[in-house]
């Protein structure tokens, strides 16, 4: 007996889906084991991650409060992944924007919220690109390889927020707590009344998707991504500026992700502090992949996931879990999605 | 003749792709033991397909393989190599890094560690026997094709095949590889094994012990070579008489330069100076042809000229523009067309469809966006479609992924792609390579109404065949240096052989 692995020749879309449903199924077994274990009813816990998520008014509000920053960074992670370049840093352009938000936030508060908010969001895409920058400078000057590069910076980035909510910015009136002073009133995103929702980055990330649809679908930029990222040596033939390319998707991934960071510190937390972003860069990572690198796929896998983390939490305060819990949850979930991702382009056979 | 002599048959084998292609139908084919069998047919007539049943890599829809009159159960290449049966394909796979022995021994020593050692010997004797002869400590990459191409067949006699399936073997090699080519076939044959080779060319056909024409995914018929000759085979094939391109009309060309080399030199890949030195030009609707063995510079030269290498020394010039060291684009929008070499690395994007591939050079035009950033698809479809008419491109629809072409209609969508605009040179480095005969004389043909039109083109070729029926001047190039340029007229097979080989002749 011996197993073969043969890349599939035309996947069929009808089977893919069948296969991420498969998938699902099966983590939600396997999980159902580890429930067990834990004396807890896995329908029951199930059903509660369900409501807490999508079912009740709060949780769905919550859901769409988390799906603002995944979906925003994976969009631009989709296109640089495209064009096959490797952009690990979403976390630390994340952060970026939100220091640099902070710091206009803090000093420009006298600007009415009409011109301040603009500004936010432009100095926070604009920190998010520069963060992208010197990665891409890098890798198209010097043949450096940006998996290296932009996951450093995103060390780095961490450092520079620590450094500035730990010393110079921090807040004299905040009992030493490493954070920020609050963002002026005119300073903060409008919210949904009665959620957590700073709709005007909703509807940014919307706007998002549906740009990025034209852009990979439509335009001779998004034609030379897909060239890039499909055969490098015929993009040379073609003559493409691939560093061009290369460039552009690093920025719009960068720039996308520093958004995200101005809508957590402008629309959720109202100052800075270490605790920005729960790791949503690297979620962001897979995220892009489980939506299969295409606009709707990706909104939907960043709704879905967003749910999953709501009802991850509401479940550990309901059923008295311990977070490791929920952690294996969490992770059980996305090693079964990214196992059968497998099997969507490869098949296996069993041999005699 | 006894049934007891048929080593490998088919019933019924079929095989269906959608949306609404039968690669095979039906198909009824049968192998004599010790026999060469050469299967012919057109782009797309499914010979791959066939094979690659019978090696296990697709599964019929319908039908069974007998093997020695018993019902074979071939679900897997490795079912496949159990009944002692091998493919060779088009494409080789072999490890680039790694060597020759190393390449064998992967997959097929049973010891783990230091698998090379049990191989080496085994290799050497099979080397031996067959007159197959590679270094087998070097790297894969410094090999010539030729040479890949005996590792691949050292692999198959390694793991014990007696029945050798050989997708378009010759294609690929250079006429001096194909005489040795076809040396070992024979040493094979002594030894009984027996062998299917895919072929366009006809005189390799009728070489072979047994011909087998399909067309459109039906079997026509199994044939003798001494029952049949050329022309009823092309029948066979297409389904009706062509007429072949045997002479070209000698025309006056005009004095105006196109293309102006002037003491080029280029690195290659490994460092050292592939081209050294060229000089020469080319006029107004001529046809250059530049003879040589692979590996000679003639890649990095055309490379060059387009801008995809950087020039050392030396400068180029198109229609009095210099162009030396400019980049790729402004090079093709002065008028510069080019069929690359290696179609699947640099021609095609595998995984993007007919449509998107077809685009690859006029995507960003004017004429075919709006405002400079959106394409027009619909702008693309008339020329698509009549791309497709006129070269017999066999796609169900323009969304179709590349990687399902057969190996010749994704030449022909390259050639359509280059040649449906009008372009002042053309640039084809092996251009009917991997076409049928009927494809492979209609794109002769266009190139020689392109060049009626004024358009001059440098056909880069190992196929002196091609050369001599197309080139008003022929150059030969050896070791980087073009060592000699004839008029065609003046030019003699004889001479361009010695050339092509490195001997020096006075008064070249
Ligand atoms: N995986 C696939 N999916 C859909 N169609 C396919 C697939 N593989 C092959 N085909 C189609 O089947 C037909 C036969 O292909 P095949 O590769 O067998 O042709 P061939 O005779 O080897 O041609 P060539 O001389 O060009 O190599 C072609 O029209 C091809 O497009
Ligand atoms: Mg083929």
């Amino acid at each position: 007996m011996r197993i073969r692995i043969r890349k599939r020749v035309v996947e069929s879309k009808r089977k893919i889906i069948l296969i991420k449903i498969i998938a699902v199924l099966s983590a939600l077994l396997a999980d159902a084991i580890i429930f067990l274990f834990m004396n807890v009813d896995p329908l029951r816990a199930y059903y509660e991650i369900l409501r807490a998520a999508f079912l009740t008014e709060y949780g769905l509000t919550e859901t769409i409060v988390k799906f603002i920053p995944l979906a925003l960074i994976s969009f631009g992670l989709m296109v640089v992944f495209k064009a096959q370049t490797w952009n690990i840093g979403a976390e630390g352009q994340l952060l970026m924007g939100a220091i640099v938000t902070t710091w206009v936030a803090l000093n420009l508060g006298f600007l009415p919220s009409y011109i301040i908010i603009p500004l936010m969001y432009f100095s926070g895409f604009i920190a998010g690109l520069s963060w992208a920058l010197i990665p891409s400078f890098l890798k198209i000057k010097l043949h450096v390889n940006e998996v290296l590069t932009t996951f450093m910076m995103n060390l780095i980035a961490q450092k520079i927020l620590e450094y500035f909510v730990y010393g110079p910015w921090r807040d004299p009136h905040g009992w030493g707590f490493p954070q920020t002073a609050m963002f002026p009133e005119n300073a903060r995103l409008p919210i949904l009344p009665g959620t957590r929702i700073h709709y005007t980055t909703l509807l940014l990330a919307l706007a998002t998707c549906f740009i990025l649809y034209v852009l990979i679908w439509k335009t001779t930029i998004g034609y030379e991504i897909k060239v890039v990222g499909g055969n490098i040596e015929a993009a040379r033939y073609a003559g493409i500026n691939i560093a061009k390319i290369v460039f552009l998707t690093m920025i719009i991934s960068g720039g996308l992700a520093g958004l995200a960071g101005v809508g957590e510190v402008g629309g959720i937390k109202f100052r800075l502090n270490p605790n920005v972003s729960p790791g949503y860069g690297y979620t962001g990572i897979v995220i892009a992949w489980l939506g299969g690198l295409n606009p709707l796929g990706v909104a939907i896998a960043a709704f879905l996931y967003s749910g999953l983390l709501v009802g991850g939490d509401a479940l550990q305060v309901a059923m008295r879990l311990p977070q490791a819990t929920i952690n294996i949850f969490n992770g059980s979930i996305l090693f079964f999605i990214l196992a059968f991702d497998f099997f969507t382009r490869y098949e296996i056979k069993l041999e005699r | 003749m006894t049934s007891d002599n048929i080593i490998l048959e088919t019933r019924n084998i079929t095989k269906f792709f959608p949306p609404n292609i039968y690669a095979n139908y039906k198909i009824n084919f049968n192998l004599k033991e010790g026999e060469i069998h050469a299967l012919l047919g057109e782009n797309g007539a499914g010979k791959t397909t066939l094979m690659r049943i019978l090696f296990g890599e697709l599964t019929p829809d319908e039908g069974e393989i007998y093997i020695k009159g018993k019902k074979a159960r071939i679900k897997s290449p490795r079912d496949a190599i159990s009944y002692k049966i091998w493919m060779v394909h088009q494409h080789f796979r072999l490890v680039e890094n790694l060597t020759v022995t190393e390449n064998i021994a992967l997959g097929l020593a049973n010891k783990i560690i230091h698998p090379e050692k049990e191989v080496e010997s085994k290799i050497k004797e099979i080397m031996e026997t067959y007159e197959l002869r590679v270094d087998i400590n070097a790297k894969i990459w410094q090999l010539s094709t030729g040479e890949k191409q005996r590792v691949e067949i050292l692999k198959a006699l390694y793991a014990g095949s007696k029945i050798l399936i050989l997708d378009e073997p010759t294609s690929v090699l250079t006429p001096l590889e194909r005489e040795r080519f076809f040396k070992v076939l024979k040493k094979l044959k002594e030894n009984r094994t027996s062998i299917i080779f895919i072929t366009h060319k006809l005189d390799e056909a009728m070489k072979s012990d047994r011909i087998t024409v399909l067309r459109k995914g039906k079997l026509i018929a199994t044939v003798y070579p001494y029952e049949i000759d050329k022309n009823e085979l092309v029948k066979m094939m297409i389904g009706k008489n062509i007429s072949f391109l045997t002479t070209k009309n000698k025309r006056s060309i005009s004095n105006k330069k196109v293309l102006n080399v002037k003491n080029l030199w280029v690195l290659g890949d490994r460092g050292v100076y592939a081209v050294q030195g060229a000089t020469f030009e080319l006029k107004e609707g001529e046809i250059l042809g530049i003879a040589g063995v692979a590996g000679n510079g003639q890649k990095e030269l055309a490379e060059a000229i387009v801008g995809l290498r950087p020039i050392s020394k030396g400068e180029i010039y198109i229609c009095e523009k210099n162009i030396t060291n400019k980049p790729t684009r402004f090079i093709y929008d002065n008028g510069v067309a080019f069929i690359p070499e290696d179609r699947i690395g640099t021609g095609v994007i595998i995984d993007l469809s007919v449509i998107d591939n077809f685009i690859l050079k006029t995507y960003y035009l004017p004429e075919y966006t709006k405002h400079k950033i959106f394409i027009q698809y619909n702008k693309f479809l008339n020329t698509f479609n009549d791309a497709v008419k006129k070269y017999g491109i066999i796609v169900p629809n323009p969304y179709f992924p590349v990687k399902t072409l057969s190996g010749g209609n994704i030449q022909k969508l390259i050639l359509a792609r280059e040649l449906s605009k009008k372009h002042k040179l053309i640039i084809a480095l092996h251009p009917t390579y991997g076409l049928d005969v009927a494809t492979t004389n209609a794109v002769r043909k266009t190139l020689l109404e392109e060049s009626m039109r004024g358009t001059s083109i440098l056909l880069i070729s190992e196929d002196l065949e091609e050369i001599f029926l197309l080139s008003d001047k022929i150059a030969v190039m050896y070791r980087g240096k073009i060592v000699g340029v004839f008029e065609k007229e003046k030019a003699d097979l004889h001479t361009i052989g010695l050339l092509m080989a490195g001997e020096e002749i006075r008064g070249a």
